[in-house]
């Protein structure tokens, strides 16, 4: 199957012509609409992209483009890096993440990557490297298990692929969250105005349209599913204006190449074996019901805060620390007063800063306008 | 062969002094770097050296030590001799000293050593003296290496960023972000087959070619960890003036550009070990291209940017899709990324 | 928290695995997650995993009406 595009596709979606093109319709819509516009991209990878192609720099003065809580390792508790820190204390376990959560600081300031080098601590590029590596060592293995509905089917493959195989020596350390639930929180929650959401193209092409139907109703606004190239970021800020400026407010997937209007079936069928909903403490927002994901009864005895026993994870920010404003876009990351001087990306004292997908860490490296 | 004594591994004895100490550099290290000149390699060598020179030193630790493209030994060689390359000096004499891992397979050791002499032959330089030392098991990554070199300058001209002004060209001689992802790629056993090789290679043609630009060539610098970026911010990181640089013109193999994106690494913030970052004044830029363009090392070298006033101590990014940014230096860890 | 790129199916492996191209790059993913993958079909990667077959078509067409939009505006053009 030959490729029809005249480039790749990659190259396609970041053809410099139609970005001015896109722009200019954006440029005359926010013109017309003429109040500060403030839209939510959901999803920590919309966040770099949208940065690394230096987008807010060509954007109107008046349309904001602002971070939510879609950064798996930022609305992660500190104490879930406390206790799989803590299972380095055990002798003979092996803990295995993603490269994302490595440098997270847990409490003490401790974080996964000083233990990188020793053998107890591995990155892994990808879950399906789990069985294999369970099948290596003869300790536990601890993988830390974050993520959105775009990662959670492929650490459930890879757990029903160690069930196949008795690797009875895999455990995963759960905390998943779902996108749906918190963009309900989002909405009630808030007291500064949103205009629409950017939805998460890549969770998109696993959940589909319908779960987002919330936001058509009353209180909702309009959700745009966009992908990541410029191009699609910037079709998906456009179809946002167009909706707002004709009073409108639907699901719109504007990433159609990727996002079926079902999902991927058989990835969600792949979750619903392995898990189950659950109740889901976010850093920064608090408890929201039904918004993260819990292993199975069957499956219960891989789940590592069972078996290492683990205290209750619950949520303490460090004093001064706006990131549970600055996560649900109530406020900027130049509004907290801790922003550059006592919290940089050497030096981070909340999740914002810490992830390279975080709102702050994304204003302080890439700035925020035009330079 | 009974270097180390018959050993296939290194043990605490090999760097105690006694025999063992002494069949390990007799037989395994020697004779690879004795010469005319230098019969003995002894504990300190004599040499006599007209001119201006200049003295650097570094110290390599890499994981692994063996990856597509070279290896330790091999990054020894050609990163110290860039360092003096890139002052304007022409490299003649590096010391070697060894730290190993006890454990550490002999095998390995021989491989490392025989491309620290075929490096040094290509460079047409001379170990002349070193030292080995072998520490515990699980203190370091089988075996690090500390080269000083010692070059006789080429060139009158004070080069160093101070001397950088408004108008003048950035050019980048080669493809960036091979090294640092071949690294990352062997060391983390990713996925990803063959095609990623380090870029590893003696700068020293393209310099001394560039010094022929005289006071025209303000800089230059190599780019090793921290990417393109790093040197950039670093050119500009005096505060005086700023950057202007264009994502589209910054030369990237396709084949590294897509192992970069799926690793969601930026290769500009990838190290590399055999790319030049030159600055020249803007008359000079064209010929300087030409001169790069000329060496098989440089075929891909492009002009990517402009020193500003405006900016100053920063470094501006237009994008490929027409935006502006702030390109930063970059933080932490070189670890790939799922989100 | 989605950092995925599309990449060609080159071969098919009988273990659930494929090995997929991009620009010289090949990578081994996991194609459990996608009904019937086929040769050369664009995939969606994402940490080693295929999560969705790529529709070229609706990519052609997302950029055709890119291109009638950038058209449409040119001067003289309304």
């Amino acid at each position: 199957m030959k490729n029809p595009l005249e480039a790749p596709l990659h190259q396609a979606f970041a053809d410099r012509d139609l970005a001015r093109a896109l722009l200019k319709d954006i440029h005359a819509l926010a013109g017309r609409l003429g109040r500060p516009l403030r839209i939510m991209e959901v999803c920590g990878t919309h966040t770099v992209a949208i940065r690394r192609a230096g987008i807010p720099s060509l954007l109107p003065d008046n349309l904001i483009l602002i971070s939510g809580p879609g950064c798996p390792v930022c609305v992660t508790p500190t104490g879930y890096v406390d206790n799989a820190l803590a299972l380095l204390q055990r002798p003979r376990l092996v803990v295995a993440s993603f490269g994302d959560m490595l440098k997270v600081p847990g409490s003490n300031g401790d974080s996964l990557a000083r233990h990188l080098g020793g053998g107890r601590v591995r990155v892994l590029y990808s879950p399906a490297e789990l069985p294999r590596l369970a099948a290596e060592l003869g300790e536990p293995l601890v993988f830390l298990a974050i993520g959105f509905e775009t990662t959670i089917p492929t650490i459930a493959a890879a757990l029903l692929k160690a069930e196949e195989q008795a690797r009875e020596n895999l455990f995963l350390y759960t905390a998943f969250k779902t996108v749906p639930a918190a963009l309900a929180a989002l909405l009630a929650g808030r007291e500064r105005s949103l205009d629409a959401f950017l939805l998460p193209g890549h969770v998109s092409v696993i959940i589909g349209e319908e779960p987002y139907r919330l936001l058509e109703g009353p209180g909702g606004v309009p959700g745009v599913i966009a992908g990541f190239e410029p191009l699609d970021i910037l079709d998906g800020i456009l179809a946002a204006l167009r909706q707002v400026t004709a009073g409108e407010r639907r699901v719109e997937n504007r990433y159609s190449r990727a996002v079926r209007p079902g999902g991927n079936p058989k990835a969600r069928s792949v979750i619903a074996e392995v898990l189950e909903p659950c109740d889901a403490l976010w850093r920064g927002l608090g408890t929201i019901p039904d918004s993260g994901m819990r292993l199975r009864e069957r499956f219960r005895h891989r789940d590592a805060a069972l078996r290492f026993d683990f205290p209750e994870v619950t949520n303490a920010e460090p004093p001064g620390c706006s990131c549970a404003l600055v996560l649900q876009g109530l406020a900027a990351p130049a509004d907290c007063p801790l922003f550059g001087d006592t919290c940089t990306p050497e030096r981070p004292v909340g999740p914002c800063m810490v992830s390279s997908e975080g709102s702050c860490a994304a204003s302080y490296r890439y700035g925020d306008r035009a330079p | 062969m009974s270097a180390g004594g018959g050993a296939e591994r290194i043990t605490l004895e090999h760097g105690s002094g006694g025999a063992l100490s002494r069949a390990l550099t007799e037989e395994l290290i020697y004779p690879l770097f004795r010469s005319p000149e230098y019969p003995e390699l002894s504990d300190a060598s004599e040499l006599r050296m007209e001119g201006r020179s200049f003295l650097t030193t570094d110290t390599y630790v890499v994981d692994p030590p063996e990856f597509p493209g070279g290896d330790i030994g091999t990054l020894a060689v050609y990163g110290t001799c860039n360092d003096l390359a890139v002052c304007g000096a022409r490299p003649r004499y590096l010391t070697l000293g060894l730290v190993l891992e006890e454990g550490l397979c002999l095998e390995l050791l021989r491989r490392v050593l025989a491309s620290v002499r075929e490096a040094a032959a290509a460079a047409d330089v001379r170990v002349i003296t070193g030292d080995t030392k072998v520490v515990p098991a699980g203190k370091g990554g089988g075996v690090y290496i500390n080269t000083a070199g010692l070059g006789r300058a080429i060139t009158d001209v004070p080069l160093s960023a101070r001397r950088i002004r408004p108008g003048d060209c950035v050019l980048v001689s080669a493809p960036v972000g091979s090294h640092g992802l071949a690294v990352l790629a062997a060391r983390e056993g990713l996925p990803v087959a063959g095609a990623l090789r380090s870029d590893c290679a003696l700068l020293y043609p393209l310099c001394s070619s560039l010094c022929g630009l005289g006071e025209e060539l303000r800089f230059m610098r190599d780019a090793t960890r921290g990417g393109v970026a790093a040197v950039l911010n670093e050119t500009v990181g005096g505060g005086r003036h700023g950057m202007a640089v264009r994502e589209r013109d910054v030369p990237i193999d396709r084949t590294v550009a897509a192992a970069a994106d799926l690793l969601g690494l930026n290769p500009l913030e990838v190290a590399n070990e055999g790319v030049l970052v030159a600055v020249t004044s803007p008359e000079a830029a064209a010929q300087a291209l030409a001169l790069l363009r000329e060496h098989p090392l440089g075929t891909r070298a492009a002009a990517v940017g402009t020193i500003t006033e405006a900016n100053p101590g920063k470094v501006v990014l237009e994008t490929v899709v027409g935006g502006r940014r702030i390109l930063d230096l970059p933080r932490g860890l070189l670890l790939p990324r799922i989100c | 928290m989605c950092l995925a790129i599309p990449m060609q199916i080159k071969s098919l492996e009988s273990d659930g695995t494929a090995t997929v191209v991009r620009d010289d790059l090949e990578a081994r993913v996991d194609v459990s997650l996608i009904e019937s993958p086929q040769l050369g079909a664009y995939v969606i990667v994402h940490a080693g995993y295929a999560i969705e077959v790529l529709d070229l078509e609706e990519a052609q067409l997302r950029l055709e009406m890119f291109r009638t939009m950038a058209e449409s505006q040119a001067p003289g053009a309304e």
